[in-house]
Protein backbone atom coordinates (compact mmCIF):
# COMPACT_ATOMS: atom_id res chain seq x y z
CA UNK A 1 0.00 0.00 0.00
CA UNK A 2 2.68 2.48 0.96
CA UNK A 3 4.15 3.60 -2.29
CA UNK A 4 7.08 5.42 -3.75
CA UNK A 5 5.20 8.56 -4.67
CA UNK A 6 5.44 9.65 -1.08
CA UNK A 7 8.01 12.23 -0.27
CA UNK A 8 10.61 11.25 2.23
CA UNK A 9 10.54 13.38 5.32
CA UNK A 10 12.22 13.37 8.64
CA UNK A 11 10.16 10.80 10.47
CA UNK A 12 10.47 12.62 13.75
CA UNK A 13 8.49 15.54 12.36
CA UNK A 14 4.91 15.33 13.55
CA UNK A 15 2.70 14.48 10.57
CA UNK A 16 -0.04 16.71 11.96
CA UNK A 17 0.75 19.90 13.85
CA UNK A 18 -2.17 21.79 15.34
CA UNK A 19 -1.33 25.15 16.88
CA UNK A 20 -3.76 27.21 18.92
CA UNK A 21 -6.84 26.58 16.81
CA UNK A 22 -9.93 28.65 17.48
CA UNK A 23 -13.27 28.10 15.81
CA UNK A 24 -16.61 29.82 16.25
CA UNK A 25 -20.02 28.81 14.95
CA UNK A 26 -21.75 32.14 15.30
CA UNK A 27 -21.67 32.70 19.03
CA UNK A 28 -20.63 29.15 19.89
CA UNK A 29 -16.91 28.98 20.64
CA UNK A 30 -16.44 25.38 19.51
CA UNK A 31 -12.63 25.18 19.66
CA UNK A 32 -10.79 27.29 22.21
CA UNK A 33 -7.10 27.09 21.53
CA UNK A 34 -6.37 23.48 20.68
CA UNK A 35 -2.73 22.37 20.46
CA UNK A 36 -1.89 18.87 19.31
CA UNK A 37 0.98 17.16 17.52
CA UNK A 38 0.50 13.73 16.04
CA UNK A 39 3.45 11.60 15.07
CA UNK A 40 3.75 9.40 12.02
CA UNK A 41 2.15 6.03 12.60
CA UNK A 42 0.56 7.15 15.82
CA UNK A 43 -2.97 6.15 16.73
CA UNK A 44 -4.74 8.78 18.77
CA UNK A 45 -8.22 8.34 20.19
CA UNK A 46 -10.21 11.42 21.13
CA UNK A 47 -12.92 11.16 23.74
CA UNK A 48 -15.12 13.75 25.33
CA UNK A 49 -18.73 14.70 26.02
CA UNK A 50 -21.16 15.62 23.26
CA UNK A 51 -20.54 19.11 21.93
CA UNK A 52 -16.97 19.25 23.20
CA UNK A 53 -15.62 19.92 19.69
CA UNK A 54 -14.24 16.51 18.73
CA UNK A 55 -15.85 16.44 15.29
CA UNK A 56 -15.02 20.06 14.67
CA UNK A 57 -11.35 19.43 15.42
CA UNK A 58 -11.28 16.44 13.09
CA UNK A 59 -13.01 18.39 10.35
CA UNK A 60 -10.54 21.24 10.71
CA UNK A 61 -7.68 18.83 10.03
CA UNK A 62 -8.90 18.17 6.49
CA UNK A 63 -10.53 21.56 6.22
CA UNK A 64 -14.11 20.42 5.86
CA UNK A 65 -14.41 23.20 8.39
CA UNK A 66 -12.57 26.50 8.27
CA UNK A 67 -11.02 27.73 11.47
CA UNK A 68 -10.78 31.30 12.71
CA UNK A 69 -7.20 31.43 13.93
CA UNK A 70 -4.19 29.28 14.62
CA UNK A 71 -2.60 26.92 12.14
CA UNK A 72 -2.64 23.32 11.08
CA UNK A 73 0.26 21.77 9.21
CA UNK A 74 -0.34 18.38 7.65
CA UNK A 75 2.67 16.51 6.37
CA UNK A 76 4.57 19.73 5.95
CA UNK A 77 1.74 21.45 4.05
CA UNK A 78 0.26 24.46 5.76
CA UNK A 79 -3.50 24.42 5.36
CA UNK A 80 -4.01 27.97 4.36
CA UNK A 81 -6.20 29.30 1.62
CA UNK A 82 -7.87 26.94 -0.79
CA UNK A 83 -5.05 26.29 -3.25
CA UNK A 84 -3.55 23.19 -1.73
CA UNK A 85 -6.67 22.00 0.02
CA UNK A 86 -7.47 19.21 -2.44
CA UNK A 87 -3.83 18.15 -2.39
CA UNK A 88 -3.93 17.80 1.37
CA UNK A 89 -7.27 16.03 1.31
CA UNK A 90 -5.77 13.35 -0.91
CA UNK A 91 -3.36 12.63 1.93
CA UNK A 92 -6.11 12.33 4.51
CA UNK A 93 -8.85 9.75 4.44
CA UNK A 94 -11.99 10.42 6.42
CA UNK A 95 -14.59 8.02 7.72
CA UNK A 96 -17.91 9.38 8.93
CA UNK A 97 -20.42 8.24 11.48
CA UNK A 98 -23.09 8.02 8.78
CA UNK A 99 -20.84 6.20 6.24
CA UNK A 100 -21.75 8.62 3.44
CA UNK A 101 -21.32 6.14 0.63
CA UNK A 102 -22.42 7.61 -2.68
CA UNK A 103 -26.01 6.40 -2.82
CA UNK A 104 -26.28 6.31 -6.63
CA UNK A 105 -23.16 4.21 -7.16
CA UNK A 106 -22.39 0.55 -6.58
CA UNK A 107 -19.81 -0.47 -4.03
CA UNK A 108 -17.21 -0.86 -6.78
CA UNK A 109 -18.00 2.54 -8.30
CA UNK A 110 -17.84 4.13 -4.85
CA UNK A 111 -14.26 2.93 -4.61
CA UNK A 112 -13.34 3.82 -8.18
CA UNK A 113 -14.78 7.31 -8.62
CA UNK A 114 -12.23 9.42 -6.76
CA UNK A 115 -9.37 7.20 -7.89
CA UNK A 116 -10.28 7.99 -11.49
CA UNK A 117 -11.05 11.68 -11.27
CA UNK A 118 -8.68 12.74 -8.49
CA UNK A 119 -5.80 10.28 -8.71
CA UNK A 120 -6.27 9.97 -12.51
CA UNK A 121 -5.93 6.22 -12.44
CA UNK A 122 -7.07 4.11 -15.34
CA UNK A 123 -10.31 2.18 -14.77
CA UNK A 124 -8.37 -1.11 -14.79
CA UNK A 125 -5.91 0.09 -12.20
CA UNK A 126 -8.64 1.64 -10.05
CA UNK A 127 -10.67 -1.55 -10.23
CA UNK A 128 -7.73 -3.68 -9.19
CA UNK A 129 -6.92 -1.47 -6.22
CA UNK A 130 -10.58 -1.42 -5.24
CA UNK A 131 -10.86 -5.18 -5.45
CA UNK A 132 -7.79 -5.70 -3.29
CA UNK A 133 -9.14 -3.33 -0.65
CA UNK A 134 -12.59 -4.88 -0.66
CA UNK A 135 -10.95 -8.25 -0.04
CA UNK A 136 -8.96 -6.69 2.75
CA UNK A 137 -12.07 -5.35 4.50
CA UNK A 138 -13.82 -8.62 3.88
CA UNK A 139 -16.55 -7.85 1.36
CA UNK A 140 -15.42 -8.83 -2.12
CA UNK A 141 -18.85 -10.32 -2.91
CA UNK A 142 -20.70 -7.05 -2.71
CA UNK A 143 -19.06 -5.13 -5.50
CA UNK A 144 -22.26 -4.72 -7.50
CA UNK A 145 -24.56 -3.95 -4.60
CA UNK A 146 -25.80 -0.45 -3.91
CA UNK A 147 -25.17 1.05 -0.45
CA UNK A 148 -28.83 0.68 0.52
CA UNK A 149 -28.60 -3.05 -0.13
CA UNK A 150 -25.85 -3.83 2.37
CA UNK A 151 -25.71 -3.67 6.15
CA UNK A 152 -24.39 -0.73 8.12
CA UNK A 153 -21.27 -2.60 9.10
CA UNK A 154 -20.60 -3.49 5.50
CA UNK A 155 -21.23 0.09 4.41
CA UNK A 156 -18.73 1.38 6.93
CA UNK A 157 -16.12 -1.12 5.80
CA UNK A 158 -16.70 -0.05 2.21
CA UNK A 159 -16.32 3.56 3.33
CA UNK A 160 -12.98 2.70 4.92
CA UNK A 161 -11.87 0.91 1.77
CA UNK A 162 -12.97 3.90 -0.32
CA UNK A 163 -10.79 6.21 1.76
CA UNK A 164 -7.84 3.79 1.64
CA UNK A 165 -8.06 3.60 -2.15
CA UNK A 166 -6.64 7.11 -2.28
CA UNK A 167 -3.50 5.92 -0.46
CA UNK A 168 -3.85 8.38 2.41
CA UNK A 169 -1.12 8.78 4.97
CA UNK A 170 -3.56 9.73 7.67
CA UNK A 171 -7.00 8.38 8.46
CA UNK A 172 -9.58 10.34 10.43
CA UNK A 173 -12.50 8.48 11.97
CA UNK A 174 -15.46 10.36 13.41
CA UNK A 175 -17.43 7.95 15.58
CA UNK A 176 -17.23 5.23 12.95
CA UNK A 177 -19.22 2.70 14.94
CA UNK A 178 -21.77 4.76 16.81
CA UNK A 179 -24.44 4.42 14.10
CA UNK A 180 -24.04 0.66 14.03
CA UNK A 181 -25.96 -2.15 15.65
CA UNK A 182 -23.85 -3.79 18.37
CA UNK A 183 -23.27 -6.97 16.38
CA UNK A 184 -21.65 -5.01 13.56
CA UNK A 185 -19.31 -2.90 15.61
CA UNK A 186 -16.65 -5.55 15.89
CA UNK A 187 -16.28 -6.14 12.15
CA UNK A 188 -15.52 -2.44 11.67
CA UNK A 189 -13.19 -2.22 14.66
CA UNK A 190 -11.31 -5.26 13.38
CA UNK A 191 -10.61 -3.50 10.12
CA UNK A 192 -9.45 -0.42 12.00
CA UNK A 193 -7.27 -2.57 14.24
CA UNK A 194 -5.55 -4.11 11.22
CA UNK A 195 -4.96 -0.66 9.85
CA UNK A 196 -3.40 0.47 13.10
CA UNK A 197 -1.10 -2.57 13.09
CA UNK A 198 0.05 -1.68 9.60
CA UNK A 199 1.31 1.61 10.93
CA UNK A 200 -1.34 3.97 9.58
CA UNK A 201 -1.52 7.32 11.33
CA UNK A 202 -5.01 7.43 12.78
CA UNK A 203 -7.04 10.02 14.62
CA UNK A 204 -10.16 8.39 15.95
CA UNK A 205 -13.09 9.95 17.73
CA UNK A 206 -14.69 7.02 19.47
CA UNK A 207 -15.91 5.84 22.81
CA UNK A 208 -15.04 2.23 22.09
CA UNK A 209 -12.77 1.71 25.06
CA UNK A 210 -11.66 -1.75 24.00
CA UNK A 211 -10.37 -0.40 20.74
CA UNK A 212 -8.78 2.59 22.45
CA UNK A 213 -6.91 0.37 24.89
CA UNK A 214 -5.70 -2.03 22.25
CA UNK A 215 -4.83 0.37 19.43
CA UNK A 216 -4.14 3.83 20.77
CA UNK A 217 -0.81 5.19 21.88
CA UNK A 218 -2.55 8.24 23.29
CA UNK A 219 -6.00 9.16 24.50
CA UNK A 220 -7.06 12.79 24.28
CA UNK A 221 -9.84 14.01 26.51
CA UNK A 222 -11.63 17.07 25.21
CA UNK A 223 -14.20 19.23 26.92
CA UNK A 224 -15.70 22.59 25.97
CA UNK A 225 -13.45 23.08 22.99
CA UNK A 226 -10.19 22.33 24.76
CA UNK A 227 -7.87 19.43 25.33
CA UNK A 228 -8.14 18.80 29.06
CA UNK A 229 -5.83 15.86 29.40
CA UNK A 230 -3.83 13.45 27.30
CA UNK A 231 -2.04 10.26 28.23
CA UNK A 232 -1.50 6.67 27.11
CA UNK A 233 -4.70 4.63 27.56
CA UNK A 234 -3.45 2.61 30.51
CA UNK A 235 -2.64 5.84 32.34
CA UNK A 236 -5.65 7.91 31.39
CA UNK A 237 -8.24 5.22 31.97
CA UNK A 238 -6.91 4.08 35.33
CA UNK A 239 -5.39 7.20 36.73
CA UNK A 240 -6.78 10.42 35.26
CA UNK A 241 -5.41 13.60 36.77
CA UNK A 242 -8.21 16.04 36.06
CA UNK A 243 -11.51 16.03 37.88
CA UNK A 244 -13.44 16.52 34.64
CA UNK A 245 -11.74 13.54 33.04
CA UNK A 246 -12.62 11.37 36.03
CA UNK A 247 -16.26 12.40 35.90
CA UNK A 248 -16.48 11.76 32.18
CA UNK A 249 -14.74 8.39 32.34
CA UNK A 250 -16.91 7.22 35.19
CA UNK A 251 -19.90 7.81 32.94
CA UNK A 252 -18.64 5.92 29.92
CA UNK A 253 -16.61 3.16 31.55
CA UNK A 254 -19.26 1.64 33.79
CA UNK A 255 -22.23 1.05 31.60
CA UNK B 1 -13.59 -13.96 -10.44
CA UNK B 2 -13.24 -14.94 -6.81
CA UNK B 3 -14.50 -17.78 -4.72
CA UNK B 4 -17.52 -17.28 -2.56
CA UNK B 5 -17.84 -19.03 0.68
CA UNK B 6 -20.91 -21.20 0.75
CA UNK B 7 -22.37 -19.87 3.94
CA UNK B 8 -22.51 -16.37 2.51
CA UNK B 9 -23.94 -17.12 -0.87
CA UNK B 10 -27.56 -16.90 0.19
CA UNK B 11 -26.97 -13.72 2.06
CA UNK B 12 -25.97 -11.60 -0.90
CA UNK B 13 -28.09 -13.10 -3.63
CA UNK B 14 -31.33 -11.69 -2.37
CA UNK B 15 -30.58 -7.99 -2.47
CA UNK B 16 -28.89 -8.27 -5.86
CA UNK B 17 -32.15 -9.43 -7.34
CA UNK B 18 -33.71 -6.08 -6.57
CA UNK B 19 -31.48 -4.57 -9.20
CA UNK B 20 -32.86 -6.57 -12.05
CA UNK B 21 -35.74 -4.79 -13.77
CA UNK B 22 -38.94 -6.72 -14.01
CA UNK B 23 -39.27 -8.47 -17.32
CA UNK B 24 -42.05 -7.89 -19.80
CA UNK B 25 -43.52 -5.07 -21.81
CA UNK B 26 -45.84 -3.97 -19.05
CA UNK B 27 -42.93 -2.59 -17.09
CA UNK B 28 -42.17 0.09 -19.63
CA UNK B 29 -45.67 1.08 -20.65
CA UNK B 30 -47.87 2.49 -17.96
CA UNK B 31 -51.63 2.43 -17.96
CA UNK B 32 -52.23 6.03 -18.92
CA UNK B 33 -50.91 5.67 -22.45
CA UNK B 34 -54.44 4.71 -23.45
CA UNK B 35 -55.53 8.28 -22.74
CA UNK B 36 -52.94 9.58 -25.18
CA UNK B 37 -54.15 7.06 -27.72
CA UNK B 38 -57.76 8.05 -27.07
CA UNK B 39 -57.15 11.75 -27.77
CA UNK B 40 -54.96 10.99 -30.78
CA UNK B 41 -57.70 8.66 -32.03
CA UNK B 42 -60.31 11.34 -31.57
CA UNK B 43 -58.28 13.75 -33.67
CA UNK B 44 -57.87 11.10 -36.35
CA UNK B 45 -61.57 10.17 -36.38
CA UNK B 46 -62.67 13.80 -36.64
CA UNK B 47 -60.18 14.43 -39.45
CA UNK B 48 -61.27 11.35 -41.38
CA UNK B 49 -65.02 11.51 -40.86
CA UNK B 50 -65.32 15.26 -41.26
CA UNK B 51 -62.25 16.41 -43.22
CA UNK B 52 -64.04 19.71 -43.76
CA UNK B 53 -63.35 21.57 -41.53
CA UNK B 54 -61.27 19.33 -39.22
CA UNK B 55 -58.60 18.07 -41.59
CA UNK B 56 -58.40 21.54 -43.15
CA UNK B 57 -57.77 22.97 -39.68
CA UNK B 58 -55.03 20.46 -39.00
CA UNK B 59 -53.33 21.26 -42.29
CA UNK B 60 -53.68 24.99 -41.69
CA UNK B 61 -52.19 24.97 -38.18
CA UNK B 62 -49.53 22.36 -38.99
CA UNK B 63 -46.64 24.85 -39.13
CA UNK B 64 -47.96 26.40 -35.90
CA UNK B 65 -47.51 23.04 -34.17
CA UNK B 66 -43.93 23.07 -35.41
CA UNK B 67 -43.33 26.54 -33.95
CA UNK B 68 -44.89 25.54 -30.63
CA UNK B 69 -42.76 22.42 -30.36
CA UNK B 70 -39.61 24.23 -31.45
CA UNK B 71 -40.02 27.02 -28.91
CA UNK B 72 -40.86 24.59 -26.15
CA UNK B 73 -37.96 22.22 -26.71
CA UNK B 74 -35.28 24.84 -27.36
CA UNK B 75 -36.40 26.91 -24.36
CA UNK B 76 -36.54 23.82 -22.19
CA UNK B 77 -33.00 22.70 -22.97
CA UNK B 78 -31.62 26.19 -22.39
CA UNK B 79 -33.52 26.76 -19.19
CA UNK B 80 -32.11 23.58 -17.68
CA UNK B 81 -28.68 25.16 -17.90
CA UNK B 82 -29.95 28.45 -16.51
CA UNK B 83 -31.71 26.56 -13.73
CA UNK B 84 -28.60 24.61 -12.86
CA UNK B 85 -26.45 27.74 -12.71
CA UNK B 86 -29.16 29.65 -10.87
CA UNK B 87 -29.61 26.83 -8.38
CA UNK B 88 -25.88 26.65 -7.69
CA UNK B 89 -25.82 30.44 -7.44
CA UNK B 90 -28.60 30.42 -4.88
CA UNK B 91 -26.56 27.99 -2.80
CA UNK B 92 -23.27 29.80 -3.31
CA UNK B 93 -21.37 30.97 -0.27
CA UNK B 94 -20.10 33.85 -2.40
CA UNK B 95 -22.27 36.76 -1.30
CA UNK B 96 -22.31 38.55 -4.66
CA UNK B 97 -23.31 35.46 -6.65
CA UNK B 98 -25.93 34.59 -4.07
CA UNK B 99 -27.34 38.11 -4.13
CA UNK B 100 -27.46 38.37 -7.93
CA UNK B 101 -29.21 35.02 -8.38
CA UNK B 102 -31.66 35.68 -5.56
CA UNK B 103 -32.43 39.07 -7.04
CA UNK B 104 -33.01 37.48 -10.44
CA UNK B 105 -35.35 34.82 -9.07
CA UNK B 106 -37.38 37.29 -7.03
CA UNK B 107 -37.75 39.79 -9.87
CA UNK B 108 -38.81 37.22 -12.43
CA UNK B 109 -41.32 35.58 -10.15
CA UNK B 110 -43.03 38.89 -9.51
CA UNK B 111 -43.89 39.72 -13.12
CA UNK B 112 -46.54 37.93 -15.22
CA UNK B 113 -45.02 35.82 -17.96
CA UNK B 114 -47.15 37.50 -20.64
CA UNK B 115 -45.86 40.92 -19.59
CA UNK B 116 -42.29 39.60 -19.64
CA UNK B 117 -42.69 38.21 -23.16
CA UNK B 118 -44.18 41.45 -24.39
CA UNK B 119 -41.41 43.40 -22.70
CA UNK B 120 -38.66 41.37 -24.38
CA UNK B 121 -40.33 41.69 -27.78
CA UNK B 122 -41.40 45.34 -27.76
CA UNK B 123 -39.31 47.09 -25.10
CA UNK B 124 -35.98 45.31 -25.20
CA UNK B 125 -35.25 46.16 -28.89
CA UNK B 126 -35.79 49.83 -28.07
CA UNK B 127 -33.06 49.65 -25.45
CA UNK B 128 -30.74 47.90 -27.90
CA UNK B 129 -31.38 50.50 -30.60
CA UNK B 130 -30.86 53.44 -28.25
CA UNK B 131 -27.72 51.86 -26.96
CA UNK B 132 -26.56 51.44 -30.57
CA UNK B 133 -27.28 55.05 -31.38
CA UNK B 134 -25.49 56.29 -28.27
CA UNK B 135 -22.41 54.21 -29.05
CA UNK B 136 -22.64 54.59 -32.84
CA UNK B 137 -22.68 50.90 -33.48
CA UNK B 138 -24.95 50.66 -36.50
CA UNK B 139 -25.50 46.95 -36.08
CA UNK B 140 -27.20 47.62 -32.75
CA UNK B 141 -28.85 50.86 -33.85
CA UNK B 142 -30.70 49.02 -36.63
CA UNK B 143 -31.62 46.06 -34.45
CA UNK B 144 -34.85 44.42 -35.55
CA UNK B 145 -36.75 42.28 -33.06
CA UNK B 146 -36.59 38.60 -33.95
CA UNK B 147 -39.81 37.16 -32.56
CA UNK B 148 -38.66 33.55 -32.16
CA UNK B 149 -35.33 34.44 -30.54
CA UNK B 150 -36.85 36.92 -28.13
CA UNK B 151 -39.70 34.58 -27.26
CA UNK B 152 -37.24 31.80 -26.45
CA UNK B 153 -35.15 34.29 -24.52
CA UNK B 154 -38.21 35.41 -22.55
CA UNK B 155 -39.19 31.85 -21.69
CA UNK B 156 -35.67 30.87 -20.68
CA UNK B 157 -35.34 33.99 -18.55
CA UNK B 158 -38.63 33.42 -16.79
CA UNK B 159 -38.68 29.65 -16.47
CA UNK B 160 -34.97 29.66 -15.63
CA UNK B 161 -35.87 31.38 -12.38
CA UNK B 162 -38.42 28.73 -11.43
CA UNK B 163 -35.99 26.07 -12.55
CA UNK B 164 -33.31 27.60 -10.29
CA UNK B 165 -35.57 27.08 -7.32
CA UNK B 166 -36.18 23.47 -8.33
CA UNK B 167 -32.46 22.82 -8.68
CA UNK B 168 -31.74 24.55 -5.39
CA UNK B 169 -34.29 22.45 -3.56
CA UNK B 170 -33.10 19.29 -5.31
CA UNK B 171 -29.47 19.87 -4.43
CA UNK B 172 -30.41 20.75 -0.85
CA UNK B 173 -32.35 17.51 -0.54
CA UNK B 174 -29.15 15.48 -0.93
CA UNK B 175 -27.60 14.82 2.49
CA UNK B 176 -24.62 17.08 3.19
CA UNK B 177 -22.50 14.04 3.94
CA UNK B 178 -22.42 13.18 0.23
CA UNK B 179 -20.65 16.40 -0.63
CA UNK B 180 -18.39 16.11 2.41
CA UNK B 181 -17.38 12.56 1.57
CA UNK B 182 -16.58 13.60 -1.99
CA UNK B 183 -14.59 16.62 -0.85
CA UNK B 184 -12.71 14.58 1.73
CA UNK B 185 -11.59 12.28 -1.09
CA UNK B 186 -9.95 15.26 -2.75
CA UNK B 187 -12.62 16.14 -5.31
CA UNK B 188 -13.12 19.79 -6.10
CA UNK B 189 -16.49 21.41 -5.48
CA UNK B 190 -17.42 21.07 -9.14
CA UNK B 191 -16.22 17.48 -9.42
CA UNK B 192 -18.27 16.60 -6.35
CA UNK B 193 -21.30 18.41 -7.77
CA UNK B 194 -21.00 16.80 -11.15
CA UNK B 195 -20.23 13.22 -10.09
CA UNK B 196 -21.93 12.89 -6.73
CA UNK B 197 -24.55 15.51 -5.88
CA UNK B 198 -26.19 16.34 -9.21
CA UNK B 199 -26.64 12.72 -10.37
CA UNK B 200 -28.61 12.12 -7.18
CA UNK B 201 -30.39 15.45 -7.25
CA UNK B 202 -31.55 14.82 -10.84
CA UNK B 203 -33.78 12.04 -9.59
CA UNK B 204 -35.40 14.37 -7.08
CA UNK B 205 -35.63 17.17 -9.59
CA UNK B 206 -37.07 15.16 -12.41
CA UNK B 207 -40.77 15.21 -11.45
CA UNK B 208 -40.97 18.99 -10.96
CA UNK B 209 -38.82 19.59 -14.04
CA UNK B 210 -41.17 17.39 -16.03
CA UNK B 211 -44.07 19.47 -14.77
CA UNK B 212 -42.26 22.61 -15.88
CA UNK B 213 -41.92 21.16 -19.37
CA UNK B 214 -45.64 20.59 -19.60
CA UNK B 215 -46.40 24.01 -18.14
CA UNK B 216 -44.01 25.53 -20.68
CA UNK B 217 -45.71 23.70 -23.52
CA UNK B 218 -49.00 25.27 -22.50
CA UNK B 219 -47.53 28.70 -21.74
CA UNK B 220 -45.95 28.76 -25.18
CA UNK B 221 -49.41 29.75 -26.44
CA UNK B 222 -48.68 33.18 -24.95
CA UNK B 223 -46.26 33.91 -27.78
CA UNK B 224 -49.24 34.42 -30.05
CA UNK B 225 -49.29 37.87 -28.40
CA UNK B 226 -45.88 38.73 -29.84
CA UNK B 227 -46.47 38.09 -33.52
CA UNK B 228 -45.34 34.48 -33.56
CA UNK B 229 -47.35 32.05 -35.65
CA UNK B 230 -47.59 29.27 -33.10
CA UNK B 231 -50.45 26.82 -32.80
CA UNK B 232 -52.75 29.25 -30.96
CA UNK B 233 -52.00 32.10 -33.35
CA UNK B 234 -52.67 29.91 -36.39
CA UNK B 235 -55.96 28.86 -34.82
CA UNK B 236 -56.97 32.47 -34.51
CA UNK B 237 -56.04 33.12 -38.12
CA UNK B 238 -58.11 30.18 -39.28
CA UNK B 239 -61.10 31.34 -37.26
CA UNK B 240 -60.81 34.85 -38.68
CA UNK B 241 -60.99 33.46 -42.21
CA UNK B 242 -63.62 30.77 -41.68
CA UNK B 243 -65.85 31.82 -38.78
CA UNK B 244 -66.18 28.39 -37.17
CA UNK B 245 -64.89 28.95 -33.62
CA UNK B 246 -66.35 25.74 -32.20
CA UNK B 247 -64.52 23.40 -34.57
CA UNK B 248 -61.26 25.38 -34.61
CA UNK B 249 -60.84 25.75 -30.87
CA UNK B 250 -61.96 22.21 -30.17
CA UNK B 251 -59.32 20.95 -32.55
CA UNK B 252 -56.65 23.29 -31.14
CA UNK B 253 -57.50 22.16 -27.61
CA UNK B 254 -57.25 18.52 -28.65
CA UNK B 255 -53.89 19.13 -30.33
CA UNK B 256 -52.49 20.73 -27.17
CA UNK B 257 -54.00 17.96 -25.10
CA UNK B 258 -52.39 15.16 -27.07
CA UNK B 259 -49.00 16.90 -26.78
CA UNK B 260 -49.24 17.48 -23.03
CA UNK B 261 -50.57 13.99 -22.31
CA UNK B 262 -47.81 12.50 -24.41
CA UNK B 263 -45.18 14.57 -22.56
CA UNK B 264 -46.61 13.50 -19.22
CA UNK B 265 -46.18 9.86 -20.18
CA UNK B 266 -42.58 10.43 -21.26
CA UNK B 267 -41.85 12.22 -18.00
CA UNK B 268 -43.41 9.38 -16.06
CA UNK B 269 -41.38 6.82 -17.99
CA UNK B 270 -38.06 8.61 -17.40
CA UNK B 271 -38.89 9.05 -13.72
CA UNK B 272 -39.47 5.37 -13.23
CA UNK B 273 -36.29 4.47 -15.05
CA UNK B 274 -34.13 6.62 -12.82
CA UNK B 275 -35.59 5.82 -9.43
CA UNK B 276 -33.08 4.87 -6.70
CA UNK B 277 -33.54 3.63 -3.22
CA UNK B 278 -31.80 5.22 -0.33
N1 LIG C 1 -22.30 23.39 11.57
C1 LIG C 1 -22.47 23.88 12.82
N2 LIG C 1 -23.19 24.98 13.02
C2 LIG C 1 -23.35 25.50 14.26
N3 LIG C 1 -22.84 24.96 15.36
C3 LIG C 1 -22.11 23.84 15.24
C4 LIG C 1 -21.89 23.24 13.97
N4 LIG C 1 -21.13 22.14 14.15
C5 LIG C 1 -20.89 22.07 15.47
N5 LIG C 1 -21.47 23.09 16.13
C6 LIG C 1 -21.38 23.33 17.58
O1 LIG C 1 -20.03 23.29 17.95
C7 LIG C 1 -19.86 22.60 19.17
C8 LIG C 1 -18.93 21.43 18.96
O2 LIG C 1 -19.57 20.48 18.13
P1 LIG C 1 -18.92 19.12 17.67
O3 LIG C 1 -19.82 18.51 16.68
O4 LIG C 1 -17.52 19.34 17.26
O5 LIG C 1 -18.95 18.28 19.02
P2 LIG C 1 -18.63 16.77 19.24
O6 LIG C 1 -17.64 16.72 20.34
O7 LIG C 1 -18.28 16.11 17.97
O8 LIG C 1 -20.01 16.23 19.79
P3 LIG C 1 -20.73 14.82 19.51
O9 LIG C 1 -20.13 13.85 20.47
O10 LIG C 1 -22.16 15.10 19.85
O11 LIG C 1 -20.52 14.46 18.09
C9 LIG C 1 -21.24 22.21 19.63
O12 LIG C 1 -21.70 23.17 20.55
C10 LIG C 1 -22.07 22.25 18.38
O13 LIG C 1 -23.39 22.58 18.67
MG1 LIG D 1 -19.19 14.63 16.73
Amino acid sequence: MLNGERRLKDNKDPIIQIKDIHKHFGKVHALRGVNLDIKRGEVVVIVGPSGSGKSTLLRCINRLEEYDSGKIVVDGILLHGAQNINMVRQEIGMVFQSFNLFAHLTVMDNLMLAQKIVRKRSPEEARKIAMDLLKKVGIPEKINAYPSQISGGQQQRVAIARALAMNPRIMLFDEPTSALDPEMIKEVLDVMMDLAKEGMTMVVVSHEMGFARAAAQRIIFMDEGQIIEEAPPEVLFTNPKQERTKRFLSKILDH
Amino acid sequence: MFSRRKSESTEFKVPELENVPEAGVGYHIDAWWWLVALVAGLIAILSITKPDPYWRIVLFVRDGIGVTILITIVSFVLMIFVGMLGGLGRLSTNKVIHLVTTFYVEIVRGIPLLVQLIWWYFAFPVIVRELGQATHISFLANYEANAILLAIFGFVFCYGAYMSEIFRAGIQSIPKGQMEAARSLGMSYFQAMRHVVLPQAIRVILPPVGNEFIALLKDSSLVSAVALADLTRRGREFMAANFDPLQVWTMIALLYLVMTLFSARIVNYVERRTKIER
